[in-house]
């Protein structure tokens, strides 16, 4: 069974009526379980939770403990190209949008890695557009054995390949693949991205499937948190979460934060959402799935970013631009406004301050490859 | 006071302490040499996945004490291809050729794969590795790995961190019953008196990290289980009485017959 079948299988189950018949009876029980079904996952995002949230981040924060010990690792983005096919409402790099679009050239590429390699950090995260045309399968890979020169881990944020495709970008040194569905709501999924590829809510649903199937290490999935209903969005997320643990075991299943800020200048969306509830998704989800990692955008403060840091948080970018060349010289548009701007050094010491360890190595591409 | 000839030896090599620890998950490196000092441990196990080669002086092998045995483990490998990758560029590295074998294909339980365990034991045994293989605790599978040359067999106690103790403990005890290589309980150990019941079980040593890591004190809860390790081994070597499910009476009803 895909993913996608069980988005289907829950087409005409009512969330906000399961979650308003949920009592604090069935939170405390909740919370007395080792192992939480998909249910009591949604349990803990209803309304009746609100009164135990502080009994669930503690919870939240032993799990984690236990699992991850003290270590975050720390990662960069790094934006390769900012062309895009798609019409995607809220998002900067939109097709329709007039922005200043920027391509790296191999040597601009490697001149990026260079400057982000001297900052200490070992795992990076290669970004483009959604554009075949311009960000082709081919520059990728190529992109991607540049980087294997510089980082110890490299991971891809581009968009959905079929499984060949990702075989050959595992081949060529690429352990970990992030993909936000945007929303898993499926109707208003088609109409936010009413132009391109991306108008393709099954086969994007299912591409973290296709890259486990070829060898990849990681996934990270998620939704873009505000474009929805925040309960819907999070409990899909989870479920699809819980989906890839159960059927690729052998992945490191991973799951991202990011949230549509107000006033950040981007899409205005009437789903905005608030720290709390960023907290009570967390929190259910680390609750849900112990072994997952869990990410928190630089779209977040530093403030809050710290401040939930306890309740699950696995791995964070530090040093982050999302401008194409942003690492060198005359930086494009930026896809989106970042909160937490400090850089690896900084983050560094602040996580050492606050009892953690910084992880800047975790896996070596050179073990496989 | 240590018990008279009681050291363990471990491939030629006389270890003293039956306690090993390992390095992750403390919320500063620094704090490892003093963790190792009040477990008095000889052994440490480190994951080579966290060693950055381009950057040897950020390594954590820089906090742990020249005189210990490195202990590097495959950590973060599902294969036996993997494992033995690793193995190599540990000791390309300069880390020996003692090499614990983690190989997981299970990342919710991180519960290990024995068949590629025994591929990779096999292999590096061939290599002239020192092999340490963490398992699931299955006869069989102990009983292929010293068939390949493994120098010990490390059965796990209940799922790595998870604290729970010794939830296979008769199995272990199994293993330690047939298998003629040292037994390591390595994994689930979360209290000393889990370390300390292991030991009295006749476990060769104990291997943990997440219940000394993960203390509000990890340099007193080492010491606790450094004395746990030593309790349980002279209980193992004193020879525990044994149990009944009945009273024994001080006054037989057959006394009489005397």
């Amino acid at each position: 069974m895909t993913f996608y079948e069980i988005v289907k299988k829950y087409a005409d189950f009512d969330i906000e009526n399961y979650c308003a018949a949920v009592d604090s009876k069935q939170i405390k029980n909740i919370l007395l379980k080792n192992n939480l079904s998909e249910l009591d996952y949604l349990a803990l995002l209803s309304d009746s939770a609100d009164c135990f949230l502080e009994d669930i981040a503690q919870s939240a924060w032993k799990k984690t403990r236990q699992m991850f010990g003290n270590a975050v690792q720390i990662f960069t983005p790094l934006y390769i190209s900012n062309y895009c096919d798609n019409v995607c409402a809220y998002c900067s790099f939109s097709r329709q949008k007039e922005i200043s679009r920027r391509h790296l050239t191999f040597e601009e590429i490697e001149l990026e890695a260079k400057n982000i390699s001297k900052s200490g950090i070992r795992h990076i995260l290669v970004l483009t557009g959604e554009s075949r045309s311009k960000a082709s399968p081919e520059y990728i890979e190529a992109a991607v054995r540049i980087m294997t020169r510089y980082f110890s881990s490299v991971s891809i944020e581009i968009y959905p390949l079929n499984g060949e495709e990702y075989g050959r970008l595992v081949d060529a040194g690429v352990d970990g693949l992030t993909i936000y569905q945007e929303t898993y709501e499926p109707h208003l999924y088609d109409k936010l991205h009413k132009g391109g590829p991306k108008n393709n809510y099954a086969f994007r649903l299912e591409t973290p499937e296709r890259a486990c199937r070829q060898g990849m290490r990681m996934v990270t999935v998620g939704a873009l948190f505000g474009l929805y209903n925040w309960r819907y969005e999070a409990f899909f997320t989870g479920l699809h979460a819980h989906y890839l643990q159960k059927n690729f075991p052998w992945m490191e299943v991973g799951v991202s934060f990011p949230r549509l800020r107000p006033l950040s200048g981007e899409f205005h969306s009437e789903y905005i959402i608030s720290d709390q509830k960023m907290v009570k998704m967390l929190t259910a989800l680390r609750n849900f799935l112990p072994s997952a990692g869990i990410t928190i955008s630089t779209r977040e403060s530093p403030e809050f970013r710290d401040a939930i840091l306890p309740m699950g948080v696995t791995k964070m970018s530090a040093g982050v631009s999302t401008a194409v060349g942003g690492h060198t010289q005359n930086p494009s548009t930026v896809q989106f406004e970042i909160a937490d701007r400090r850089d690896v050094t900084t983050m560094k010491s602040d996580l050492l301050e606050k009892g953690y360890q910084p992880v800047m190595h975790d896996w070596n591409n050179r073990y496989i490859n | 006071m240590r018990m008279k000839d009681d050291d363990l030896i471990i491939a030629g090599k006389k270890i003293r302490s039956r306690l090993i620890t390992g390095s992750g998950k403390y919320c500063n490196d620094r704090l490892i040499k003093d963790v190792l000092d009040a477990a008095e441990c000889d052994i440490i196990t480190v994951a080579m996945r966290r060693i950055d080669f381009d950057r040897p002086q950020e390594s954590i092998l820089n906090f742990i004490p020249k005189d210990k045995t490195l202990l590097p483990n495959t950590s973060g490998a599902r294969s036996a291809d993997e494992a033995v990758r690793i193995a190599k560029l540990a000791q390309a590295m300069g880390c020996g050729n003692w090499i614990k074998i983690e190989v997981i294909n299970d990342q919710k339980y991180l519960l290990p794969d024995n068949i590629e365990t025994i591929k990779a034991t096999e292999v590096l045994v061939k290599e002239g590795f020192v092999v340490f293989p963490y398992m699931c605790p299955d006869l069989a599978s102990a009983r292929r790995l010293v068939d390949c040359g493994a120098a010990a067999v490390m059965p796990l106690g209940a799922p790595i961190g998870s604290n729970r103790g010794l939830q296979t403990k008769d199995m272990i005890e199994i293993i330690i019953n047939e298998i003629s290589v040292p037994v390591i309980v390595d994994a689930g150990i979360g209290r000393p008196s889990h370390a300390a019941a292991a030991m009295e079980m006749g476990a060769d040593a104990i291997l943990l990290n997440t219940a000394i890591a993960a203390s509000e004190d990890p340099v007193k809860m080492a010491y606790a289980f450094k004395c746990a390790v030593k309790a349980g081994r002279a209980a193992y070597k004193a020879g525990l009485a044994g149990e009944s499910y009945f009273a024994s009476a001080s006054s037989p009803l057959t006394g009489f017959l005397s």
